[in-house]
């Protein structure tokens, strides 16, 4: 190895120790653990595939992973869609106070899950929360956001109030490398406003949106902190087994089933990864 | 799982031509309809605002968007500081440590690594990239239940390192630092710092490091939000309420109130949550400029 190579490793050496401490070597463990099944009486033994034919068959996981679905193919494009479109609002040069919009819709992000989650959360509620004002005014009966039947819508909404301006920010910071020049020639031709979005301003934002739907699916796969706090205020609408991220912290800290937990933390992990990928082919596709 | 990254040295951020910008005459049908989306963003901390002003009592009794009676927001602020033995402030404290040590320790790491990346070749660059780049498509909560059982089998969970640690990895901002250190730090100057015999660690810090500097303020300030925001590491690895990070520590006085004999108290939640979210909104409001500069030369370039 010459000097310099050597003085490239010496830069990178401190992350990728950390990465092999708090990346690889928690997924080749619980990869190992997934492995095996400890047993009261017996200790622990090699069970191979067991645990994950167990997951394969296992009803709450699979209703867990059934939720966060429903959650992703609902949530997901509304979300996207609201940051695209105040995005495009945004850019267009036509609002009154842009920047003040721009930085407002994007507060949420700064807010902890935690936060968030308890603010919309007691609105929601029936104790003091905005529901029940509006219930004895008008009295009406409307219904109960924290209902098991809509804690998921729910929980979309917290997620959406949370995310739509760091997905606004992404796409508006992709229009704004867009070459004005092509305006300038767009309106030399005389192209209208939605002219100019579908003809430059879309194919511009291809790549972001694509980067933003990648995160978004991966974050509902692991939605976690907001069913754990509304839990706290609706425990009879979420169950142990909401998410498949709950189930798996449930398992181990709660159950003490290390090896099934590993098991299906494993299991999610490949499932994301193949969701993400399989967008990701078939968005390229699409591309060419 | 990310597209290959491109470079495109032409697409630096450019003011647009006046004439551009103010041809489209302003629209108040545009502007209303964006109102709308404003008003639900900012629904819920207009009503956690007010909401901080009011007692447990009023709390239940008063209009949700309205203020009650006798406002009561510095009584609040003071219970909260002395609730528990003054626990909240353990727990602020614990939160800045916990960020100072983790945010501020994955930035470091990340741009000496971004800039490792960027700027020398070596045997292995690719691979280290490839792996990277996948791992930023794998969130932080997919590992925490495997890295606890890995801590748990080490001893070091209910430990602070058990927070600090995993919160030192970040790839989405190694992977900013990379674009920066590529695109805004020149090589002829490297060459030239190289050639006057200054040590490459000491071109780093003193050459690489402010021409970096919007990129870096970026990085830490996302890294802030993620370690601030986090809750499933501290819920998953600690058991000791003296360790606990704010966030933790707000949503166990929520669950107080669901625990038989619990002493319900909503109004130091709310106003608990409204101290603890003041500090970022503050910080993203004050760098305004360098985030936002920063995240459209990081975002657009993937």
């Amino acid at each position: 190895m010459t000097r310099r190579s050597w003085i490239g490793w010496q830069f990178v050496a401190p992350f990728l120790a950390v990465f092999a401490l708090v990346f690889l070597a928690p997924i080749a463990y619980s990869a190992y653990l997934s492995l095996y099944r400890t047993k009261l009486i017996g200790g622990t033994s090699f069970v191979g595939a067991q645990n994950y034919t167990k997951a394969l068959h296992d009803p709450q996981f699979w209703s867990a992973v059934g939720r966060v679905s429903l959650f992703l193919i609902v949530q997901v494009p509304i979300m996207l869609l609201l940051a695209l479109l105040i995005a495009l609002a945004i850019d267009s040069g036509r609002l009154y106070g842009a920047a003040f919009f721009r930085i407002s819709i994007f507060l949420p992000y700064a807010v902890p899950a935690v936060v968030a989650t308890l603010m919309w959360g007691f609105m929601y509620g029936s104790q003091f929360g905005l529901i029940r004002n509006l219930n004895e005014w008008f009295g009406v009966t409307l219904p109960d956001p924290l209902a098991p039947n809509l804690v998921l819508a729910a929980i979309g909404n917290i997620t959406t109030w949370e995310f739509v301006g760091y997905n606004m920010i992404i796409l508006y910071a992709a229009l704004r490398v867009v070459d004005p020049s092509l305006y300038e020639a767009a309106a030399i031709d005389g192209a209208g406003q939605f002219r100019i979005i579908r003809a430059i301003k879309l194919p511009a934002l291809r790549g972001p949106l694509l980067i933003t739907t990648m995160f978004s699916i991966i974050g509902s796969f692991q939605l976690f902190t907001e069913p754990v706090v509304l839990r706290t205020i609706a425990p009879n609408a979420i169950l142990t087994y909401f998410t498949p991220n709950y189930y798996a912290w449930q398992l181990s800290v709660g159950g003490q089933q290390f090896n099934y937990s590993a098991t299906v933390a494993v299991v999610m992990g490949l499932l994301t990864m193949l969701v993400a990928y399989l967008v990701q082919a078939r968005a390229v596709r699409k591309a060419v | 799982m990310v597209a290959a990254p491109t470079i495109r040295p032409a697409a630096r951020r450019r003011p647009r031509p006046a004439a551009v910008r103010i041809r489209g005459r302003k629209s108040w049908t545009l502007t209303v309809l964006t109102t709308v989306m404003l008003i639900y963003t900012m629904l819920p901390l207009a009503w956690l605002v007010i909401s901080a002003t009011k007692t447990q009592d009023g709390l239940l009794s008063s209009f949700g968007l309205w203020f009650d009676g006798d406002f009561a927001l510095l009584d609040n602020i003071g219970r909260v500081f002395t609730y528990q033995d003054g626990i909240y402030l353990r727990w602020l404290g614990n939160t800045v440590f916990y960020v100072v040590i983790g945010a501020g320790g994955a930035t470091l790491l990340s741009a000496l690594a971004g800039y490792g990346l960027a700027k020398f070749e070596f045997r292995g660059r690719r691979a280290v990239f490839a792996v990277i780049l996948g791992a930023v498509a794998v969130p932080p909560t997919a590992l925490a239940v495997p890295t606890f059982l890995l801590f748990a089998k080490a001893g070091i969970t209910d430990t602070v390192w058990a927070v600090i640690i995993p919160s030192l990895m970040i790839p989405f901002s190694l992977y900013l630092m990379w674009v920066f250190a590529r695109d805004a730090v020149p090589d002829e100057i490297l060459e030239s710092a190289r050639v006057d015999g200054a040590g490459e660690f000491r071109i780093f810090f003193n050459l690489a490091v402010p021409l970096l500097s919007p990129g870096l303020v970026t990085a830490l300030l996302f890294n802030i939000v993620v370690t601030w925001n986090n809750l499933f590491l501290p819920l998953i690895m600690l058991k000791d309420r003296q360790l606990y990070p704010i966030t933790l520590g707000i949503y166990t006085w929520n669950q107080q109130a669901q625990t038989v004999g619990g002493d319900v108290v909503f109004n130091l939640v709310i106003t608990g949550s409204l101290l603890a979210i003041v500090p970022l909104i503050a910080a993203f409001l004050l760098l305004q400029r360098y985030w936002q500069s920063g995240l459209a030369v990081g975002s657009v370039k993937q």
